[in-house]
């Protein structure tokens, strides 16, 4: 089991799309490949748990594990000619990411139940979307992360495509080249790891050791530098920081919910989980003389993601907006990792992983509930625009009084904008508050610049929160009906979590601590 | 010591118990739940008097040593803690924890009575018992919070229930918008605050409170440190600039504004100067000094054009709340904790007063069916007294507190933050001189505005004679909690065994003066002492005069209604009134500088990030893609396939064509055409042999 339940993880889905096609080919219901995608998912969950259960966060990856056996990893050769593994493994960074993969999936199959357009490919590709993502959290070898990365592209792209908004065509396409744009540096990235290092390895933690003491130059570049520029293009852009954050906005809002919620939930995190998993233990030099550009991004990120916030009409568009902003404070943090105050380095660097997960959580609770809301009154306008195409409407309040109208709704949607601004008690308050310290520790005025965050994240959530829910009864609030057992279901874990979180964060660090401190370490040792 | 521990635990947890029944409790037993959480305040209230109780008593507590507080690290869970990183949480039991422990829970516990009553038939009746409890829960982790990190947790929930409370109505746009201005007016200072927490933490590695004063931090680090973490308290103590949020937070219940916006959260802000106080420098301590004087001036200025009851006493308690800063930041730390508790009993007694007045014409109005008029402007009231005499009293008792009269607590309290101004003014001369004027001046006010509510409320005529007729006093559940603080807002309550009501020594003194911190980066605390202890009865002269002016003025405009220098008709005093009326302005000046720039800023930003970024530089690329791939089909198809490619072929064909002639079957062409070959064969392989 041991052995292997990661390989198991990640190519269960496939088998799950194999049943469906057997499904198919049987002319069976359209229902059966919801259970069929449910019981896929379940079961992904149920591993996760057990892996969750039997996790030691002490691991350290190997490079070899012949030589030096490490607990679920699981080295194969695979194309020998290049020296390419089938190697995965997991440590405190890829732990959480995979838990939150896991759970995020089974509840958005959960979210999709109403889907009745093309319901076989649709769940068939949320399968196959899920073996990438997994895959590319448990790959230890980078020609078998890339295509993982590339394999999740082609879903994705079907998924907004074609189950999206009525820009779904641009939207898709638009994410798809964008990505694909950031994929090519990174392959250059790749490719020139494998040939510059001297090992003619794929294989990232040996790569740990042999990536740093690469020489030469290019036009006039030192190798190293070009090579990083080129990872953190690939990465930046998923993540995504700014400039390379406009596809988001789009995408975020065109694809249905449940897409909305994996987007924002776990791609996202590819990003910045690539940069802690490749780029920094790899490149630690250029992490370090990159670290101040890093956080001005970062604190860019936060006050450009939030002001935007503010001025936006559609609530969707808010929410993703605000992605973009917390995504900032993960960046500030990783930043941080420069700190001379070992305290401030750890605060920093915990911050930012802590800050992956919890914004995972809060931001999927945040998509869920729009699409919730968008469901039952067929639109999302916190104020109609302009030019709305009802005259009559243009420039009104969307809604009003919807707390009357859905309190147990408006009560899940309280909690979630309290999480997302920061609230004490609420999970993203610890991460985002680690996440300053660590940044201040570091660079004093640029923080205090990013603090201000804090204040516009506060005014566009209760903003919204005022205009939507409170207020006199709105023309759109008339006949909303609150949320049914179903949806309360697919909520309940994930305020658990953001509340558990909350209030004793303590579980989440000890099973991500040990693993960045090691990231530390290997970076520090290079300053 | 041990049950004193457990107590301690129980009054902390209760109100978080209140609040989890409360979310919880079925509709049908809204009632028994909220005499079942009125009951637990009680029980926590006797509990913390039981523990105030122990302080006194026990001697080995008594330790003038700010160093004791290394030894009351009694409890600390710890909650986060890698190698380099830790933060526990722990609790700080000191006199003056265990002291406002009993005031919030005891408060509570009245408004809880209250509220019975008062929120009689409201729809969201658990609700709000269960905010309260959320309340007096975060309260009390403020109180207890041993390190700066706990405390701003704590703060920020103090917050969240204070906007849950102040939104309590949320159908009313107002209330909407005064919960969303409390909470975003305070994140300004929260700011500052995390700011100055972390600042801290860079320099001293530690979040806690202890000892901070001794770590050898760099002087001018500590006063930004200070005056950032202070920032905190100007937020949440409504100090100026940014006390614009406490009136408009009167849109919540009456009896959440004497809990909430006058006794207790209001007062966190002075709590934790008071406890930050060890490390504050001077420097720090001078602008303190001068926020809290310019607060005071500022909003007893403005409470003197109010009409509406309520915004009356917000302005008040700003004032007031002005008194306890600047105190801290002349160096009299006795006085500014003497006056929290003593402002906490009468604010809470009047703002309490002020829901009955309002609770009784609101039944009123419901009596005869006429709601054109507004329950909270003072000018729909007069001549209350007789049909209302408890709420009277009461009123009458805790204004005379709140004026300094003597024999009341105010008195006393209000007394040492006068002598505290002065003997600051005698420590620095020069400018210093400001501080004592304003407190003095704003103490005149003070008395000038609470008996124009007084007289305007309670004397004269009634103004509705409908409304008048049908006025009630209240039931028990309102008026016990009046009695009860009206009584703790007499000067003995704090002096005993001391009955002289002029002096402020007894057992309260006796136990809260030790504890004030004489190890200070700030000022020389016995200097500061010896000063207050001069000062006393030039102190006491100017507070009486201020006082007994003050009424006078009241006494002649509003209840003989005379018109004093013919002043109503005076240009200046009318361009005055309205100045006070529009509160300085200070609101439309942030709309017009910061709140509306920054939306228009917010819009331009949208569109240059989507009109302009994307649309048109992102999709250029695209745009040029598809360009460039136009130009390349074109190369591709027309030039290469069509004239390169099938140019071979065209030449092909014409070649063939041309050929066609030489095929023409004579036999002789065929021969010659063979020799020519050969030949040319030949010349060739024997040039390349």
């Amino acid at each position: 089991m041991e052995t292997s339940i990661l390989s198991i993880l990640i190519f269960f889905p496939l088998i799950g799309i194999i049943g469906m096609f057997i499904a198919y080919m049987l002319k069976q219901d359209d229902i059966i490949y919801k259970y069929i995608a449910l019981f896929t998912t379940g079961v992904q969950l149920l591993l996760t748990g057990w892996l969750y259960m039997n996790f030691d966060p002490a691991i350290q990856l190997s490079a070899d594990l012949l030589a030096e056996p490490v607990k679920f990893a699981v080295q194969l050769p695979w194309i020998d000619n290049f020296n390419i593994q089938y190697f995965v493994g997991i440590d405190g960074l890829s732990a959480p990411l995979v838990l939150l993969t896991a759970l995020l999936m089974f509840i958005c199959i959960v979210a999709s139940w109403n889907i009745s357009k093309h319901v076989f490919a649709y769940f068939a590709l949320f399968l196959l979307l899920n073996t990438g993502m997994m895959g590319v959290f448990l790959s230890l070898d980078f020609f078998l992360f890339y295509i993982f990365w590339e394999v999740m592209l082609l879903p994705m792209y079907f998924l907004i495509g074609i189950w999206g908004g009525p820009q779904r065509k641009y939207a898709a396409i638009k994410f798809f080249l964008y990505t694909l744009f950031g994929s090519v540096f990174l392959l250059l990235g790749m490719i020139s790891l494998y040939y510059y290092s001297g090992m003619q390895s794929f294989n990232l933690i040996s790569l740990i050791s042999a990536a740093p003491s690469i020489t030469g130059s290019l036009w006039g570049f030192e190798v190293k530098y070009l090579i990083w520029v080129a990872l953190f293009i690939g990465f930046a852009i998923k993540v995504p920081i700014f400039p390379f954050h406009t596809w988001l906005p789009l995408a975020h809002v065109e694809a249905p919910t449940s897409i909305s919620v994996i987007l924002a939930g776990v791609l996202l995190k590819m990003g910045t989980y690539g940069l802690l998993r490749i780029s920094y233990p790899l490149l630690p030099g250029e992490v370090i003389a990159f670290s101040y550009t890093l956080a001005i991004l970062a604190v860019i990120n936060i006050i450009w993601g939030a002001t935007n916030a503010i001025a936006q009409r559609d609530l969707k568009k808010m929410v993703a907006y605000s992605s973009v902003s917390h995504m900032g404070y993960v960046l500030l943090g990783m930043a941080a990792i420069v700190s001379s105050s070992p305290a401030g380095a750890q605060a920093g660097m915990n911050g930012a992983v802590m800050q992956m997960f919890n914004h995972g959580v809060i931001t999927a609770m945040l998509f869920l509930l729009v699409g919730m809301l968008y469901d039952r009154a067929h639109h999302r306008w916190i104020v109609f625009p302009d030019d709305y195409e009802d005259a009559e409407k243009a420039g009104k309040m969307g809604f009003g009084g919807v707390a009357n109208k859905m309190p147990v709704f408006s009560a899940f949607v309280m909690i979630a904008f309290f999480a997302g601004l920061g609230l004490p008690g609420l999970s993203g308050f610890i991460s985002e508050a680690f996440c300053f310290i660590g940044g201040f520790t570091a660079f004093k005025l640029i923080t205090v610049i990013g603090t201000f965050g804090i204040l516009l994240n506060a005014v566009y959530f209760l903003r919204a929160y005022q205009r939507i829910f409170w207020g006199d009864e709105g023309e759109s609030s008339k006949e909303l009906t609150d949320i049914t057992k179903r949806e309360i279901s697919i909520l309940i874990p994930l305020l658990i979590l953001v509340i558990g979180l909350g209030v004793y964060p303590s579980p989440l660090i000890e099973m991500v601590e040990p693993t960045v401190q090691t990231i530390i370490d290997i970076v520090q040792s290079a300053i | 010591m041990e049950n004193i521990l457990i107590y301690i635990c129980i009054i902390f947890l209760l109100p978080l118990v209140s609040f989890a029944i409360q979310l919880f409790s079925p509709k049908g037993l809204k009632d028994l739940m909220a005499y079942l959480s009125t009951g637990m305040l009680l029980t926590s209230t006797l509990l913390s008097s039981l523990c105030v109780y122990a302080f006194y008593n026990d001697s080995s507590w008594s330790t003038t040593d700010w160093a004791i507080y290394n030894a009351l690290k009694l409890i600390e869970i710890p909650w986060v803690s890698m190698s380099d990183f830790y933060i526990g949480f722990g609790m700080n039991f000191d006199k003056p924890a265990v002291v406002m422990l009993f005031v919030v829970s005891l408060i509570s516990c009245l408004v809880h009575l209250y509220s019975i009553d008062y929120m009689k038939g409201d729809k969201r009746f658990s609700r709000y018992y269960a905010y309260l409890g959320l309340f007096t829960f975060s309260m009390n982790g403020i109180i207890l919070s041993n390190n700066l990190f706990f405390t701003f947790v704590f703060w920020e929930l103090v917050g969240f229930s204070s906007f849950l409370l102040i939104g309590f109505w949320y159908e009313k746009q107002s209330a909407g918008d005064a919960a969303k201005k409390a909470f975003l007016v305070n994140r300004v200072g929260d700011i500052g605050m995390f700011l100055g927490i972390m600042l801290l933490f860079v320099h001293a590695g530690t979040f806690s409170f202890n000892g901070i004063q001794f770590a050898g931090i760099d002087h001018n680090i500590m006063t930004i440190c200070g005056l950032l973490i202070f920032m905190g308290a100007v937020g949440k103590s409504a100090q100026f600039p940014l006390h614009i949020w406490l009136p408009d937070a009167m849109e919540g219940p009456t009896p959440v504004s004497a809990l909430i916006h006058a006794a207790t959260m209001v007062a966190a802000g002075v709590y934790l100067s008071l406890r930050i106080f060890p490390f504050l420098t001077a420097e720090a301590l001078h602008v303190i000094a001068l926020i809290g004087a310019i607060t005071a001036i500022v909003a007893s200025l403005i409470a003197t054009s109010q009409y509406d009851i309520k915004k009356i006493l917000a302005y008040s308690t700003v004032s007031q709340l002005g008194y306890m800063i600047c105190s801290i930041g002349v160096g009299a730390y006795f006085a500014a904790f003497f006056h929290l508790i003593t402002h906490a009993m009468f604010k809470a007694c009047l703002f309490l007063c002020s829901g009955s007045v309002i609770h009784a014409m609101h039944h009123s109005q419901d009596e005869i069916h006429d709601h054109t008029k507004d329950p909270q402007d003072i000018r729909n009231m007069g001549g209350l007294r007789k049909k209302m005499p408890v709420t009277f009293v009461a009123m009458l008792i805790s204004t005379m507190s709140l004026c300094g009269f003597p024999l009341f607590s105010g008195f006393l309290s209000k007394d040492s933050i006068v002598a505290g101004s002065i003997s600051y003014y005698e420590n620095f001369h020069g400018l210093t001189f400001i501080i004592p004027a304003l407190i003095i001046l704003s103490a005149a006010l003070t008395t000038f505005y609470m008996f124009r509510l007084i007289f305007l409320v309670f004397f004269g005529e009634s103004r509705d004679q409908s409304i008048y007729d049908h006025i009630k006093e209240c039931s028990y559940f309102i008026t016990s909690p009046l009695i009860l603080l009206s009584v703790l807002s007499f000067a003995f309550v704090f002096t005993l065994p001391n009955v002289n009501p002029i002096d402020y020594h007894g057992w309260f003194y006796n136990m809260m003066s030790k504890t004030t911190p004489y190890q200070t980066l700030g000022f020389d605390m016995y200097a500061v002492a010896e000063g207050m202890h001069h000062a006393h009865y030039t102190a006491m002269f100017f507070s009486i005069c201020a006082a007994i002016l003050g009424f006078l003025l009241a006494f002649v405009k509003y209840y003989l209604r005379k018109d004093v220098l013919s002043l109503s008709t005076n240009s200046i005093y009318i361009k005055l009134r309205e100045l006070f009326n529009n509160k300085f302005y200070i609101d439309e000046a942030y709309e017009q500088f910061f709140i509306n720039p920054f939306l228009y800023i917010s819009k331009k930003a949208s569109i240059i990030d989507w009109d302009y970024y994307d649309q048109m530089f992102i999709d250029f690329w695209g745009w040029i893609t598809i360009k460039l791939s136009k130009i390349s089909a074109v190369l591709d198809y027309s030039f290469l396939d069509q004239y390169v490619v099938d140019g071979f072929a065209r030449v092909t064909n014409k070649a063939g064509k041309e050929m066609q002639s030489s095929q023409n079957g004579v036999l002789q062409s065929y021969l010659f055409s063979a020799v020519v070959g050969i030949i040319i064969l030949l010349i060739i392989i024997q040039q390349l042999g």
